[in-house]
């Protein structure tokens, strides 16, 4: 037998190929993190504008005037502005932070190290696909900074707002800038997908068999492929709306269109044509969101509570479950539509259906943590709160699902109530929990665990105090959008409610100092991470921290055991690491 | 320390990989794309690009159905012509891969070129196509039907221009015999490719056919 080749590779040593156009994995990863805290802080800032300005108003900003001398003229802030910063609030946590962290960050960094690859399958267009995101994200931040503004017409760009240049400030060249910088990103995601997809089939080391993959790449894997179905849709759509604006071609534009007194020649087009496209990718976008966190999730509980993830085969076949139903029920969030009420019906089943493989994953997450010794670390903490989160806004799904109700939910804060805490928060808290469980690895340095837990209770607190009150309000009959409730009687009397929500948004964003400063201060500051902190099992966890430019160093890990192999009886210790030998039961 | 778990949590390395059950690694060193990992890819890109097609078609459909201001509009003809073109070239591109498992080099270079060139042919007479139409005053935004025509056209088009590149790719570094047991990857990629498009449009002109 011929002796195995080890080959250790060496990090190029310029700095432009080593941090800026780099090629290997961990960096990308890790550059994609890094321009999701930018997104999310961008984000973040729009959304306590915005709640500033529903207690608020009629105050007079001098500061506003400054920065929107059209939109905010004398400083006080226009419904048009407001919108604005609502599109680009829903625009940029969906595509920059939600799609981007916990696929494209997390999943480029561990994918590899967790199935024993030395990198992704193509690491040149790996970089390509973070610099179009990067590319992406310059385009749509332009937008702020053209005539006219960013777009009105929300995350979701429904036409005939989105279609029509003239229909409003931000309509012009900002939803322009709009659609050209979705169109880049989907481009991204598709050159993601590809590597995420092919990586995860083709590079997994000896003895990773499918069922051997962390349930983390499992979702990697499912994310992959909802990204690469939606976002060509998503693609074509945009193509579409493009030649609706600029070519004169009439796919979503109807005829009569009276817009800014003027009657368009557009004719025969349909709106609801749009939609059905848009949804067809926005649905499934919601479990890119949520996947990863629920495969981050599945591995902390694991591993915090010294046990194996319950039913880790019934995990893998909910993951595909929940990805397969999430592409057949598009249609429930049409239902003022005017659809017919069978096609309803079908959505209303197929939409309740989801319901089995999420309680799936529930049921055996607290099934994992049932009798386990539970270590309550910080990212074991924001994993609890996944669960929370997950279920809370899971449940307002089963009212929204049902077209009956729907009638009366859609378009009220019930909705804004429902996705924030399951597709905003959860997969946030899901970041959270893989931050601190995975940032020993990334930067060989321990974050603060009490400054940690102050953030993981306040930060808990503080969302349920925002998301809570939008679900009475979207009872009350309170419809979003709306940049200001003083001028109706029945919305006044919920104004006390809005001020409170307000609050517990300032409260909830000055607590995130709290996660930035323990970011920057253990990035220098932190206790050395070791090899394996958390008594982990898998193959991230068999390498130094940070770990060496090539992963394994040239060597090839073999797997002998599944992923969460935790308190075997007779093993040694109370953890098995995947690539112990197979024997090690006898030792 | 033989018998302590933690000291060697770096697994002494693996025997060399054959291509068993599990993933292949790469080359020789696991590090780049490998053969395998690039024919995922490569079926991974198609069916991303087939989802895109699909939710065109779906466009195409709805929007013809639920109008009654859909007026069809006779296909120019060479886009027969353009149809057998690029039907050849595909056929030329299969025999020269032919050509080049049997070892005959200088035959499969004339192949791969003559298939190229047919590629380039086709895109030209696309053009045609499209001159022909506007010279009938038949224009992107003139009617639905030829809305989705310009459309699908060019979006095929931007497809062919692609896998065109891969093509004169691969044909530049076999005319420079440059083409390495390494370097077969990317023709038999380039090829499927071309295929694909091939038998997209195929379908696209079924479509103009039938629902146009």
């Amino acid at each position: 037998m011929s002796s195995p080749v080890i080959h250790a590779h060496h990090a190029p040593q310029g700095f432009i190929r080593r941090y800026v156009f780099s090629l290997d994995h961990k960096v990308i990863g890790i550059q994609y993190y890094f321009l999701a805290l930018f997104s999310v802080l961008v984000g973040m800032s729009l959304s306590l504008l915005m709640r500033y300005h529903m207690i608020h108003p009629d105050a007079k900003v001098a500061w506003f005037a400054k920065l929107w001398p059209t939109a905010a003229q004398g400083g006080i802030m226009t419904p048009e502005l407001y919108l604005s910063l609502m599109t680009m609030h829903g625009t940029i946590m969906v595509f920059f932070v939600l799609t981007t962290a916990p696929q494209s960050g997390f999943g480029n960094f561990f994918l590899p190290l967790q199935i024993g690859a030395e990198d992704m399958a193509f690491p040149v267009l790996n970089m390509l696909s973070f610099w179009t995101t990067f590319l992406a994200l310059a385009v749509m931040v332009a937008a702020f900074f053209v005539q006219g503004g960013p777009p009105l017409a929300g995350w979701t760009a429904y036409p005939p707002l989105s279609a029509v240049p003239q229909a409003g400030p931000g309509e012009g060249l900002g939803q322009t800038l709009w659609i050209v910088s979705i169109a880049i990103f989907c481009g991204a995601s598709l050159m993601g997908a590809i590597n995420f997809i092919a990586t995860t089939i083709d590079l997994r080391c000896q003895g990773m068999s499918l069922m051997r993959m962390p349930l983390t790449c499992w979702t990697w894997f499912v994310t992959a492929i909802l990204g690469l179905l939606g976002f060509a849709v998503l693609l074509a759509a945009g193509v579409l709306l493009i030649l609706d604006r600029s070519a004169g071609t009439s796919f979503f534009l109807p005829a009569g269109l009276l817009v800014s007194d003027q009657i368009l020649n557009h004719k025969g087009g349909s709106p609801l044509l749009w939609q059905h496209l848009f949804w067809f990718f926005g649905h499934p976008e919601v479990y890119i969101a949520i996947l990863p966190g629920m495969g981050v999730t599945s591995q902390i509980l694991a591993t915090f509570s010294r046990k194996p993830v319950f039913g880790y085969r019934a995990m893998v076949f909910a993951i595909l479950g929940i990805g397969f139903l999430g592409f057949m029920v598009w249609g429930h969030h049409m239902f003022m539509s005017g659809m017919s009420p069978y096609s309803a019906m079908a959505f209303s089943v197929l939409t309740m259906a989801i319901g089995v493989p999420s309680a799936i994953k529930t049921f055996n997450w607290i099934g994992t943590i049932w009798g386990g010794r539970i270590h309550f670390t910080t990212a074991m903490m924001f994993a609890l709160g996944f669960v929370s989160l997950f279920v809370t806004g899971g449940l307002s799904g089963i009212f929204l699902g049902q077209p009956a109700l729907d009638l009366y939910f859609h378009d009220t804060y019930f909705v804004v109530g429902h996705f924030h805490m399951i597709m905003g928060v959860a997969a946030i808290f899901g970041m959270f929990a893989g931050t601190f469980y995975w940032f020993p690895k990334m930067f060989g340095r321990m974050l603060n665990e009490t400054l940690g837990k102050i953030h993981f209770y306040t930060t808990f607190l503080g969302v349920y105090a925002i998301f809570t009150p939008m679900h009475f309000l979207g009872i009350a009959g309170n419809p979003r959008r709306y940049a200001d409730f003083t001028n109706f009687d029945f919305l006044g009397k919920l104004l006390p409610v809005h001020f409170f929500m307000t609050q517990a948004a300032y409260f909830t964003a000055a607590v995130q100092i709290l996660f930035f400063i323990n970011l920057v201060w253990s990035l220098k500051n932190g206790k050395k991470a070791p090899m394996n902190p958390w008594n982990s099992t898998t193959l991230e966890w068999t390498v130094p921290s940070p770990p060496p430019f090539d992963n394994f160093a040239g060597h090839h890990p073999v797997v002998n055991h599944g992923p969460y192999e935790y308190s075997v009886p007779g093993a040694p210790r109370d953890y098995i690491m995947q690539t112990d030998p197979v024997d090690v039961h006898a030792a | 320390m033989p018998g302590s778990i933690t000291s060697d949590v770096i697994k002494p390395p693996a025997p060399p990989r054959g291509g068993g059950g599990f993933g292949g690694g790469g080359g020789s060193d696991g590090r780049g794309a490998s053969r395998r990992a690039s024919m995922t890819g490569l079926f991974v890109l198609l069916a991303a690009t087939t989802m895109a097609f699909a939710a065109f078609t779906s466009a195409y459909v709805v929007r013809r159905g639920m109008s009654n201001d859909w007026i069809a509009f006779p296909l120019p003809r060479i886009l027969w012509v353009n149809s057998a073109v690029l039907m050849a070239s595909s056929v030329l591109l299969e025999i020269a891969r032919r050509s080049l498992k049997g070892g005959r080099r200088s035959e499969f270079n004339r192949y791969w070129t003559a298939g190229t060139a047919l590629g380039v042919l086709f895109l030209l007479g696309q053009g045609w196509a499209w001159k022909e139409l506007a010279s009938a005053g038949i224009f992107v935004a003139t009617n639905p039907s030829s809305s989705f025509f310009y459309l699908l056209t060019a979006s095929h088009g931007l497809h062919i221009l692609g896998g065109l590149t891969a093509l004169v790719y691969v044909d530049v570094e076999a005319l420079r015999l440059k083409l390495g047991p390494g370097k077969r990857t990317a023709v038999d990629v380039s090829a499927v490719f071309w295929h694909f498009v091939d038998g997209l449009w195929i379908y696209l002109m079924a479509l103009f056919l039938v629902w146009g």
